[in-house]
């Protein structure tokens, strides 16, 4: 009798469970940092100033909460589409345990004023070092995994997940070139305009294929999955994957918009930032048509609720994007809130539901549950972090713009009708509205983290049997 | 155009944006003609992953390969008017340089004559104007208030601009020549005295100030004589009431740039202080600068008149 061989589920409970923590976590940091902008007496100490913090938040967000997501879904994705269980095992616990060593390191080293001060980027070179060995690993076991499947076609969420690893792996080793001077401090290999220019094309494509391209592959498996409904056009995620990928790579120049990047960089920039729109919409679309025919299930089912919900924020904002990317918007909507906003209608509204909707599928079925402990709770979630969302988004809409209308004002002699410091006064009640709407995504996180442990305790790790594929017969 | 080291990088450039526009849009024509299902047809490709995963084949949107076409189209356009293709400047000429200074000489044609009215007028006079005052104090909350804060009474380091005191002279035209030309305050560091020769002429220095600092007597009496014999006197003067020519501060007032405490004022003579008001002159021009002279005259004197 030979035993059937199963998923390996393990190293993918591991990275969905800490995706719901290190959410709290980060969600967190993020809290506070708004509140510290509200009541700047808040500042209690140096290593916890909103200087030290605001990095903290955006990498715990970003790579620890979305990368645990990103991890866990395509681990789980991969297995199961290419009906083979995770190439190198090994590999793959490594890849758990130093990711979280890389999120325990920065957690540590950005509150004690490390830092290489670029944006997104800010881990000193020895933890780039470790980010680098942990991402060439992943990269292994996923295309290995690929290479071993047992169906001929790749199926397109491992496009979009392939994509994301392989891109995010050029951008971090190039944006990342240092030269070391002692163990905690170096400095880039780039200087001037070509450093930030280097350092806006890693971060836009941060956006780009971490943030998206990832969370599509994502959106592509547990869409079709929840709604029971095939993809809506298969011809569609062609054109808007390879114009996607392609196009993200020359829109970076837009965040130096009005700088010393030469006037043709910009408006390069500018012109396939306004390219891009069609392409982001194509996944959206994909995304949305799949649930025709079953709109139905929306009203019951909290899981499509993220994720449809997830879908209209990235139409949202990436139609916003391309909009600010034009050099007369972003004259107005530059270093106003209006910025922070736009990424937070993409990471919350985006990132966060879609994430959060594919972790609500997969704990079930990792610990053998047939549903979360309380599907209400799911609901509740849903609600709560929706309003969330619109109270963040709107405030810093009307703040950004108010900034952007203070700051160009002027009297009749030409000088500024407003000091900085009026329109920091102006923001204070915005603000407030900004720190409800992230207090209220918080507690979204912790429902779910409650939701999480009753439905995990007393349940057993399961991991499926690997699966033939269909036409074959076992 | 200085931006490529050779007429090679600029073609380079121009060309391989265009073939990536022009690309994009090929994409999107060759899979518009590539056979899907037809209208009211809902077969799927054939292909099942995972038990129930599959995909129908739709054509692509009309209205979205419409709005693809535009942003290809617009972006086309765009590089024929505006520069992006390598060094090629555009039919329209714009440049980011070019527009700054068109709007810089508007704005000059524009305000100058606003300003230039007070600049030949007397500061004192000018400081009394109301008008004059409430565009000085715009400029000053524009320029200024960084720096002096918004209260124009400083911060560590930045001196009260509200008081009477002075470092380089309270004069109409010194504090015009402050602005316009900038200062340059060095104390220069005296580490080699000794940790304890300095912590006698801390106590010293403390021992100046009318606000009675704590300060040990014999410490103070030997921290005298070093004042004498290390060179304090030929910047502060023998009095230590400071020398307003070359910006050394007056010892013997409760006022303190940088802080009072011992430790402050050790760090002060054994490390030295270099501190730096930046010119004016080309940045915010005469008329301006007359302007932030009366306004800052007028708050000093309204600042002392109410001491």
């Amino acid at each position: 009798m030979t035993i059937q061989a199963t998923y390996n589920y393990k190293v993918v409970r591991q990275f969905a469970v800490m995706t719901v923590i290190w959410g709290i976590v980060g969600m967190l940091v993020g809290v506070i940092i708004a509140a510290q902008l509200v009541w700047p007496e808040l500042n209690l100490h140096e290593f916890l100033g909103y200087g030290r913090l605001r990095p903290l938040h955006t990498n715990a967000v970003i790579f620890a909460f979305g990368g645990c997501a990103l991890f866990a879904t395509s681990y789980y994705v991969v297995q199961r589409t290419c009906h083979a269980p995770l190439f190198a095992p090994g590999l793959a616990a490594f890849t758990f345990w130093g990711w979280q060593l890389v999120i325990v390191l920065a957690a540590l080293s950005l509150p004690l004023g490390y830092t290489t001060g670029k944006e997104y980027a800010e881990l000193e070179w020895p933890i780039d070092i470790l980010i680098t060995l942990v991402w060439v690993s992943y990269a292994v076991v996923f295309f290995g995994t690929i290479v071993k499947r047992q169906v001929p076609h790749i199926y397109v969420a491992n496009w979009f997940y392939g994509g994301f690893i392989l891109a995010v792996a050029l951008l971090h080793v190039v944006n990342s070139c240092e030269i070391p001077v002692t163990l905690t401090k170096s400095y880039s290999c780039y200087a001037g305009v070509q450093d930030a220019m280097v350092q806006w094309w890693y971060g836009h494509n941060a956006v780009g294929f971490f943030l998206t391209a990832g969370f599509l592959g994502m959106m592509y498996y547990f869409v079709p999955k929840q709604a029971g409904r095939p993809v809506y056009s298969y011809r569609l995620s062609v054109v808007h994957f390879w114009a996607l990928i392609f196009t993200y790579m020359w829109a970076g120049p837009h965040h130096l918009h009005y700088t010393a990047l030469p006037d043709w960089t910009q408006s390069i920039g500018m012109i396939f930032s306004l390219i891009l729109l069609a392409p982001s919409w194509g996944g959206m679309i994909n995304g949305i048509m799949t649930l025709s025919g079953a709109w139905h299930k929306l009203r019951d089912d909290p899981i499509l609720k993220f994720l449809i919900t997830s879908l209209s924020f990235y139409g949202m904002s990436t139609f916003e994007g391309p909009m600010m990317s034009i050099k007369t918007v972003n004259a107005l909507s530059h270093y106003t809130d209006w910025t922070v906003g736009h990424v937070h209608s993409g990471a919350l509204g985006w990132v966060a539901f879609i994430s959060i909707g594919s972790i609500y599928y997969l704990i079930p079925r990792l610990f053998g549950r047939e549903q979360m402990h309380s599907v209400k709770l799911m609901t509740v979630h849903f609600w709560i972090a929706t309003i969330g969302v619109v109270l963040y988004i709107a405030s810093m809409w009307i703040a950004g713009v108010m900034q952007g209308l203070m700051w160009r004002a002027t009297n009749p002699d030409g000088t500024l009708t407003y000091a900085f410091v009026e329109a920091v006064k102006a923001t204070y009640p915005y603000w407030t509205i900004r720190l409800l709407g992230g207090l209220m995504f918080l507690a979204g996180m912790l429902i779910m983290a409650w939701n999480t442990w009753k439905t995990i305790a007393g349940a057993k790790a399961y991991d499926a049997p690997v699966l033939a594929p269909a036409g074959h017969h076992a | 155009m200085s931006d490529f080291v050779s007429g090679f990088w600029s073609v380079y450039v121009a060309l391989i944006t265009l073939v990536s526009i022009v690309g994009c849009a090929m994409l999107l024509w060759s899979q518009g003609k590539a056979r899907t299902n037809a209208a009211g047809q809902s077969d799927t490709t054939g292909h099942v992953w995972d038990e129930d995963l599959q995909e129908y084949n739709h054509p692509l949107p009309r209205w979205w390969s419409w709005m693809f076409y535009i942003t290809v189209f617009f972006g086309l356009g765009y590089l024929a008017v505006y520069p992006g293709l390598g060094s090629y400047e555009g039919s329209f000429k714009w440049s980011s340089r070019g527009e700054y200074e068109a709007e810089m000489q508007q704005a000059d044609a524009r305000y100058a004559p606003i300003f230039a009215k007070f600049q030949g007028q007397d500061l004192k006079a000018v400081a009394a104007d109301p008008e004059a005052r409430k565009m000085g104090e715009r400029l000053f909350q524009t320029y200024c208030a960084q720096c002096h804060g918004s209260d124009a009474r400083g911060a560590k380091g930045f001196p009260n601009l509200a008081d009477s005191d002075w470092l380089w002279g309270g004069e109409p035209e010194q504090i015009k020549t402050s602005i316009l030309e900038g200062r340059q305050g060095v104390m220069p560091p005296h580490g080699h005295l000794g940790a304890e020769t300095i912590k006698d002429l801390a106590h010293h220095v403390r021992s100046l100030s009318p606000d009675k600092l704590a300060h040990d007597a014999a410490r103070a009496a030997r921290g005298k004589e070093a004042f004498a014999s290390a060179g304090c006197a030929g910047c502060h003067g023998p009095d230590a009431k400071g020398m307003q020519a070359l910006g050394a501060p007056n010892l013997t007032d409760s006022i303190w740039l940088y802080g009072s405490s011992e430790a402050t004022v050790s760090e002060t003579i054994a490390k030295g202080r270099s501190n730096k008001m930046p010119s004016h002159k080309e940045f915010l021009g005469e008329a301006k600068s007359h302007l932030l002279a009366a306004y800052v005259l007028g708050l000093s004197q309204a600042g002392a008149g109410g001491k």
